[in-house]
């Protein structure tokens, strides 16, 4: 029997993964794709209690998730197109000109 | 048959997490970008199958739509335009990939094929005792909840795309 914990651990696994990329990985469209997985685990997590309450609301916030996502992919890699063509590179590392 | 149902269930859940799962893992460790995009394709793919799992087959259509079809091929033009890391050199070996190419193609028209093989003998038995249709389906709860309960977080998320696009558009232009 599948019940909402399983849901649950396979939506934190996905998270984990997610958060692990964006801490270790130095290549700013990988770690955006890294943010991506955090939020299909996030919408895993609201479809399945959407389900387990036979209510349709979770998978209405799950839409707006997606949408926040399309918007996000499209300003993010705009910024990521902009910072390549100044300084011909990806790796966050280099991306310290406003750290101090 | 309960147990069966149950049982059906438990093995596509396993089986989904595992490939989501493990298609996540590859969309991490994976060394070239281009491999990233596709195992993220695959990752959404199999996301979307378990959303079907779940009974939310709007949100599955809308997954397969939105993120395989559109932000994942947004991500691809970003690594091609981007990626000047690989030596010309990598496509030295021209009939290699034709060969995988037409592998591919001949594999996706056998399937092709095979649909329509299978669609024009038609002799499908029909699903006796159908189920009665819901008094609400899950598109149309989903549509009903957006334009009564929720009509304002759905301008705002309207709003919220228009000024992604237009700062798209003004991020990428050439003096900025």
């Amino acid at each position: 029997m599948i019940t909402p914990t399983h849901y649950m651990l396979l939506s934190a696994a996905l998270f984990l993964i997610g958060v692990t990329g964006v801490l270790v990985r130095r290549n700013l469209i990988v770690i955006f794709m890294s943010i991506e997985l955090i939020l299909n685990a996030v919408n895993i997590n609201l479809v399945a209690y959407s389900q387990q309450l036979q209510n349709a609301i979770g998978q209405v916030f799950a839409v707006f998730v997606i949408a926040v996502a399309a918007a996000e992919a499209a300003v993010g890699l705009g910024i990521i197109l902009a910072f390549y063509r100044n300084k011909e590179t990806i790796n966050i590392d280099e991306m310290n000109t406003m750290r101090w | 048959m309960a147990d069966g149902l149950n049982m059906g269930e438990a093995i596509a859940f396993y089986v989904l997490a595992a490939f989501i799962l493990g298609f996540a893992v590859l969309v991490v460790t994976a060394r070239n970008t281009v491999h990233c995009v596709l195992f993220l394709v695959a990752n959404f793919l199999f996301v979307a199958a378990l959303y079907v799992l779940l009974g939310a087959q709007f949100l599955a259509v809308i997954q397969v739509l939105v993120y395989a079809g559109g932000i994942v091929v947004l991500y691809l033009f970003v690594v091609m335009l981007v990626n000047l890391k690989r030596p010309p050199e990598a496509h030295k070996d021209p009939r290699r990939r034709s060969g995988l190419g037409f592998a591919l193609a001949a594999i996706v028209l056998v399937q092709v094929g095979a649909i329509a093989v299978w669609g024009a003998r038609g002799a499908r038995p029909p699903a006796s005792a159908a189920p009665a249709v819901p008094a609400l389906g899950n598109t149309e709860q989903i549509g009903w909840l957006l334009y009564t309960d929720y009509l304002i977080p759905f301008e705002v998320a309207s709003i919220l795309l228009l000024v992604a696009m237009i700062g798209a558009i003004v991020l990428t232009k050439k003096e900025i």
